[in-house]
């Protein structure tokens, strides 16, 4: 199939950026949209051109490194999926496609399609762990965790960190991100130390980093390739409630 | 990377980042202010349009229910001072309201400095809200703006005298004065929209209902946004429609 793709290039932080057209024949469509942008790379250097700088590592959907804005839509138009798991298949010969990074004020772009998202490492720092020494694998029924609570636990763990919550959100939020930390470690027993300032922490980390507030709209779980619920947002508001006026 | 087991520790308070402020500065506090705020003014709103449908009484009835709010708790209480405190806290309510509102935009937009050149319709489960909320709220301060002039302080009213409510209702909806009555029912709109999304939004700022009761404050929230929006809109309809005279 061929393909006409408009891809956000910049050279670096602080030079100003622009959409780029780029014109490419014979995609297969069992290729992923990052095998597609190999094929292009390849091309671009034996032209002697700079490649599209992007970000990607497993590319089996597991590791959130994949972050690609694809015609307005986090990880492009099929849902609960990582851009690496998007296939050509999903495309249209003659399709226009528009390529660009995460936009928000918290996620700088470094170059091209590749966005710092050290911003949400600094949220982990400030909340999203737990005390409690675990050593090897304990017995599973050592600790005695309701089945509903381990679910739901488990469905918000999923998260990858991939940033596609704030990426899809009018407010540019992470508070999809933020409440599925909070709901994957205040669900279970051994998170329940930090539970108060874990909350209290993460906020003011996310807040200082420049992500907007929440809405409601619901853009960040229909963007999520993890399929992680608004119910996580509504965890991370009452827990913050009850450690806000506990504090106070 | 080390594979040793080692006991760690939580990070001490002061290595964390600081808040810039208290936490009812931060977006979640500031949530918490706009949902408490609003969830009083849709009590307001509830009250005030159940009110108005005394305009179907009759001129007697709906003047003394006018009367009836500001004598109310005498000889108890001196006269009007019951009306003034629902208007201080009305007042209260709707300036946290917008305050936080206004806040809360502004760090918006300053998340997302740079735009996608590239846009697709919103696809959330409250993707009406991505377009209403904000606009909607512009027309409802203009509505409010227009609505005390007109039937509170009565400047842009024919009927001057303050004691007859019924008669500034009638004027003010007259079939010949149509455009207020389009104004009216435009900013209607505006309010069911604001209604049907914040309701459930601030519920679920406030209390994070799971996934079932989500779904059923979400269906309440339009139940409520409807009955409202259709409790307020008879009025100028009979009006101009010349059902009540």
């Amino acid at each position: 199939m061929k393909l006409s793709l408009r891809i956000w290039r910049q050279p670096d932080a602080d030079t100003p950026g622009k959409m780029v057209s780029y014109e490419i024949d014979d995609v297969s469509e069992d290729a992923s949209f990052l095998e597609m942008l190999d094929v292009l790379n390849e091309r671009l250097i034996a032209e002697g051109e700079d490649p599209v700088a992007f970000d990607h590592d497993c590319r089996e959907g597991i590791c959130g490194a994949c972050s690609l804005m694809i015609d307005g839509q986090a990880h492009g138009p099929q849902a609960a999926t990582t851009t690496c798991q998007l296939h050509m298949r999903k495309f249209k010969d003659g399709d226009q496609i528009d390529v660009e990074p995460w936009r928000a004020g918290a996620f700088p772009v470094i170059k091209d399609l590749v966005v710092d998202r050290t911003a949400f490492d600094r949220i982990i720092q400030a909340g999203g762990y737990i005390s409690a020494p675990t050593g090897t694998a304990p017995d599973a029924h050592a600790v005695p965790v309701p089945k509903q609570d381990a679910d739901a636990a488990f469905s918000a763990a999923a998260c990858i960190g991939c940033g596609a919550c704030v990426a899809a959100c009018p407010n540019g939020s992470g508070m999809l991100f933020m409440g599925a930390k909070v709901a994957h470690l205040g669900l279970m027993p051994q998170g329940q130390p930090e539970r108060h300032t874990r909350v209290l922490g993460m906020v003011a980390a996310h807040d200082e980093a420049g992500f907007g507030g929440c809405t409601n709209t619901g853009e960040c779980a229909a963007a999520c390739p993890k399929e992680i619920g608004l119910d996580v947002i509504g965890r991370l508001n009452r827990d913050f409630r009850k450690a806000a006026a506990r504090a106070a | 990377m080390s594979t040793d087991l080692q006991t760690r520790t939580a990070a001490q308070p002061g290595e964390r980042a600081r808040a810039p402020q208290g936490p009812w500065r931060s977006n979640i506090g500031l949530k918490i202010i706009m949902a408490v705020s609003g969830i009083l003014l849709v009590l307001f709103i509830i009250a005030h349009m159940a009110g108005n449908l005394h305009v179907f009484e009759g001129r007697e009835e709906m003047n003394a229910y006018a009367a009836g709010l500001r004598s109310f708790g005498e000889p108890l209480l001196p006269h009007e001072s019951f009306l003034w405190i629902m208007r201080i806290g009305l007042i209260a309510a709707a300036l946290a309201h917008i305050w936080s509102a206004v806040v809360l935009t502004r760090r918006a937009m300053v998340a997302r400095p740079v735009r996608y050149a590239s846009r697709k319709p919103a696809r959330g489960e409250s993707r009406h809200a991505v377009a209403t909320m904000r606009w909607g709220a512009i027309v409802i301060v203009l509505f409010v703006v227009w609505h005390l002039l007109d039937l509170t302080w009565r400047t842009v009213n024919p009927v001057k005298d303050i004691h007859d409510a019924y008669g500034a209702v009638l004027a003010t909806f007259s079939p010949e004065r149509w455009p207020v009555t389009v104004f009216y029912l435009l900013a209607l709109v505006a309010l069911g929209f604001h209604l049907r999304h914040g309701i459930w939004s601030a519920v679920q700022t406030i209390s994070g209902p799971n996934t079932k009761w989500r779904g059923r404050t979400q269906a309440i929230s339009l139940a409520v946004a409807v009955v409202v929006v259709a409790g307020f809109a008879i009025v100028p309809l009979a009006v101009t429609f010349e059902l009540v005279s």
